[in-house]
């Protein structure tokens, strides 16, 4: 994918801004606006990976790899840009795994308005320093993300969601294998299993779970605490077990360290060191 | 495996008060300045060496960073260094540094079974851990062939891999937090037990950095349910493209098998020859399949990959029956470099990544590469993640072997990356592979690199000179000794 045009829509000075379709919050007001390259690259099912441009909506990428019988693990909603560079997981991070590793290769547009790789198209990949781990969740403090090579896998012969009703997460959870999400509110569980059907019923009657709907609707507010602390959440939750995503009240975090902070306040200035790439979004 | 003096000056007198510093800090003891030391720590598990001043045995994260900063005081570069294993020149000390082996750091600090994950100390070897959780029904799942001996630390170190990452991931996606001291000797916790840390992504980038980030004195990896249900399988076939296609075949059914292990002819007749496990060595190639999960759905795979390789003119089927055949087969894989040595006494290994719809080729010009080197070269692979280790043996002893060795390894990363692939799958860039970063990367790639190695590092002392070339990492000297082949 040619990234010329969008290398110069960012330039090379002044601040600019990224925008994909504003359902993570968009561009920072009152900034030059830029919009990545859409559209599906190509498809490589039998590698298992797909490459796209930033702009392209995360569920035209879903639907084009549902026709190949595969699946990516990014969030819905949006486009495939916006979830990467926001980070955050959907419910089924669990089984999925995080955002971060998804993104395999990606060619983004620096602060200097130059075209630059990081990464490469195959999953064991260590030659370098590994900057798509950087850019997950950067939210485009560090470069905007222009065409991506995202990791897919296949989809599975069964999904299905099941819930019961218990006072405490832990016990059921650690019966289930490898379940794909497990939700918990402090009186219902619900867990998300996928593999061979048969497979799906069995632990499911041996765990004593009954099939549900769907998971619960989830409240607004998300934050993230340590895994082991589900167990003693209080108030309206909907709170990711084996996980830590809390979805609703939780206790309040801690910030990061001063050096962790003075790290990565580093890293921003050297990769955008006048500060002109998403003004204003701070990240930590 | 070969060593190959470095073509180096003499080593200057080490400044005194360093190593006085350095055994106030740590304990007389466990600051050593001998020939034999310094020897032994000269290189990692590759060819190159380097020349360190001291070793150094920390035992606790404020030991490191005393370490660190009467190095960084003296003006003198660190290098970490777990269990010596790795095969780029990672570990392997340049102009007389301070090599900081992290090796008696190594108890399991605590693990959480029902959130599964664990805290370890950097020294902790790989399979150890494994073996700590293993009655509680989890593993660690990087499964490096060096597992019994190579470090969690190691494994952070370089981001290695190991057959049963191509359904698992590699050690990036198993590491949650990583306690490190930083290269001006302030300690971080990069990442944390909490999936979303506030904050850049510190925790991944760190990952893989060949110890030219900082140190890690502590690391908190994820423990991963082991399957209640495995299969092993054996297949064969008259030609090694027709087992390449296999793999391919697999995956696009849509199945990701726990492990795709491929060995060629040459190397089977090794093996066997080393642990009699029955294997086919009339065979141009073996492929070793494992799938596990729940009972029906690992039924089912073996039914469709058993069909698959029969498709693809498979010989024979062999499905281990119990947990001693299914070792058995393991043990052929896994010790396949050892067997090695029964052919030629030296070899140098390789490690590529090249799509798996092009492994039929890349194996065709790998064999055509070592013959007109006149080289013999055994594959024996990760084959399912198209991780490919050419493996090429010789006799150092014959007059401008190596000249031939290191020529007939570069065809073959060059020829890799030309086809789509990587220059590394788990052995990192070192100094190995260094100068040929610019086959994967363009100069503002590399500079972005540099920057954050910057970031991290704006003295640069923490393992100077891997990695990046000299062009990118504000560097004029050629600190590559002789043996390195690039």
């Amino acid at each position: 994918m040619d990234l010329g045009a969008f290398a110069e829509d960012v330039g090379v000075s002044g601040p600019v801004t990224i925008a994909g379709l504003g359902s993570r919050g968009g561009a920072v007001a009152d900034v030059r606006c830029v919009h990545a390259p859409g559209g599906i690259e190509w498809i490589q099912a039998d590698e298992m990976i797909a490459c796209c441009g930033a702009g392209t909506p995360v569920a035209e990428l879903v639907d084009a790899l549902a026709a190949v019988g595969q699946r990516v693990a990014l969030p819905d909603g949006g486009t495939v840009g916006g979830a990467l560079a926001v980070g955050r997981a959907g419910i089924r991070r669990l089984g999925d795994g995080a955002v971060r590793n998804t993104l395999l290769q990606a060619r983004y547009v620096s602060a200097a308005g130059e075209v630059v790789k990081a990464g490469g198209p195959t999953v064991k990949n260590v030659s370098g320093f590994d900057l798509c781990r950087l850019l997950v969740g950067s939210r485009g403090t560090l470069g905007f993300l222009g065409e991506v090579i995202v990791r897919t896998r296949p989809l599975p012969a069964a999904s299905h969601w099941f819930s019961a009703t218990v006072g405490e997460p832990f016990a059921l959870f650690a019966t289930l294998h490898r379940p794909v999400s497990v939700l918990w509110d402090g009186a219902t569980l619900w867990a998300l299993l996928e593999g061979h059907a048969a497979d799906v019923a069995e632990q499911a009657a041996a765990a004593g779970l009954h099939p549900a709907d769907g998971p619960p609707p989830l409240p607004q507010s998300r934050t993230s605490v340590a895994p082991s602390c589900v167990g003693s959440l209080t108030g309206r939750f909907v709170a990711e077990v084996g996980v830590g995503v809390v979805h609703g009240d939780a206790p309040p975090r801690s910030s990061a360290s001063p050096a962790v902070a003075e790290l990565g306040r580093r890293v921003k200035d050297e990769l955008d060191p006048t500060g002109r790439l998403n003004p204003g979004v701070h990240v930590g | 495996m070969s060593a190959i003096a470095a073509d180096r000056p003499t080593a200057s007198p080490v400044a005194a008060g360093l190593i006085d510093e350095l055994r106030a800090a740590l304990a007389p003891d466990r600051v050593h300045v001998g020939a034999t030391e310094l020897g032994l720590y000269k290189r990692d598990a590759s060819n190159i060496e380097g020349r360190a001043s001291v070793i150094c045995f920390p035992l606790t994260a404020s030991e490191v960073q005393a370490c660190v900063r009467i190095a960084v005081a003296h003006e003198t570069p660190f290098v970490a260094r777990g269990s010596g294993t790795g095969l780029s020149g990672g570990a392997t000390p340049l102009d007389g540094a301070v090599v900081i082996v992290t090796t008696k750091m190594n108890h399991v600090l605590s693990v959480d079974t029902v959130n599964r994950f664990a805290w370890v100390e950097p020294g902790v070897l790989n399979l150890d851990l494994s073996k700590a959780v293993a009655r509680r029904g989890l593993h660690f799942a990087p499964d490096p062939s060096s597992q019994q001996s190579c470090s969690i630390g190691g494994n952070v170190a370089n981001n290695s891999g190991g057959p049963h990452c191509l359904a698992d991931g590699v050690t990036e996606a198993h590491v949650l937090a990583v306690e490190v001291v930083l290269p001006d000797g302030t300690l971080a916790m990069l990442g944390g037990e909490e999936p979303e840390p506030d904050g850049y992504d510190l925790r991944g980038v760190f990952v893989g950095s060949e110890g030219m980030f900082g140190i890690a004195t502590k690391v908190c990896v994820r423990l991963t349910q082991s399957a209640p249900a495995v299969r092993t399988m054996l297949f064969d076939f008259a030609t090694v493209e027709a087992g390449a296609q296999t793999v391919s075949a697999i995956i696009a059914a849509g199945m990701v098998p726990a492990a795709l292990e491929m060995m060629d002819q040459l190397c089977t007749t090794a093996v066997e020859a080393y642990i009699n496990a029955g294997l086919p060595v009339h065979a141009a190639a073996i492929l070793l399949v494992e799938v596990n999960g729940l009972e029906h759905s690992v039924a089912t795979d073996v039914e469709r990959i058993v069909e698959i390789a029969r498709a693809h003119g498979t010989g024979a089927v062999r499905i281990a029956q119990d947990e001693t055949e299914r070792a058995l087969l393991w043990k052929g894989r896994k010790t396949a470099f050892g067997a090695i040595a029964r052919i030629k006494p030296n070899y140098y290994l390789h490690d590529t990544v090249v799509p798996r719809r092009r492994l039929p080729e890349v194996l065709r010009e790998v064999y055509a590469i070592a013959a007109r080197h006149d080289l013999l070269v055994m594959n024996v692979f990760h084959a399912g993640d198209g991780n490919l280790h050419p493996l090429l043996v010789f006799d150092k002893r014959e007059p401008g072997v190596m000249d031939r060795v290191h020529a007939a390894g570069e065809e073959i990363v060059r020829f890799s990356v030309s086809v789509g692939g990587v220059l590394s799958g788990e052995h990192g860039i070192g100094l190995e592979k260094r100068d040929l970063m610019p086959l994967m990367f363009a100069p503002a790639d590399l500079a972005a690199q540099a920057a954050v190695r910057h970031a991290f590092d704006p003295v640069g002392l923490a393992n100077p000179h891997k990695v990046l070339p000299s062009a990118a990492s504000c560097g004029d000297v050629q600190h590559v000794p002789a043996g390195a082949w690039v």
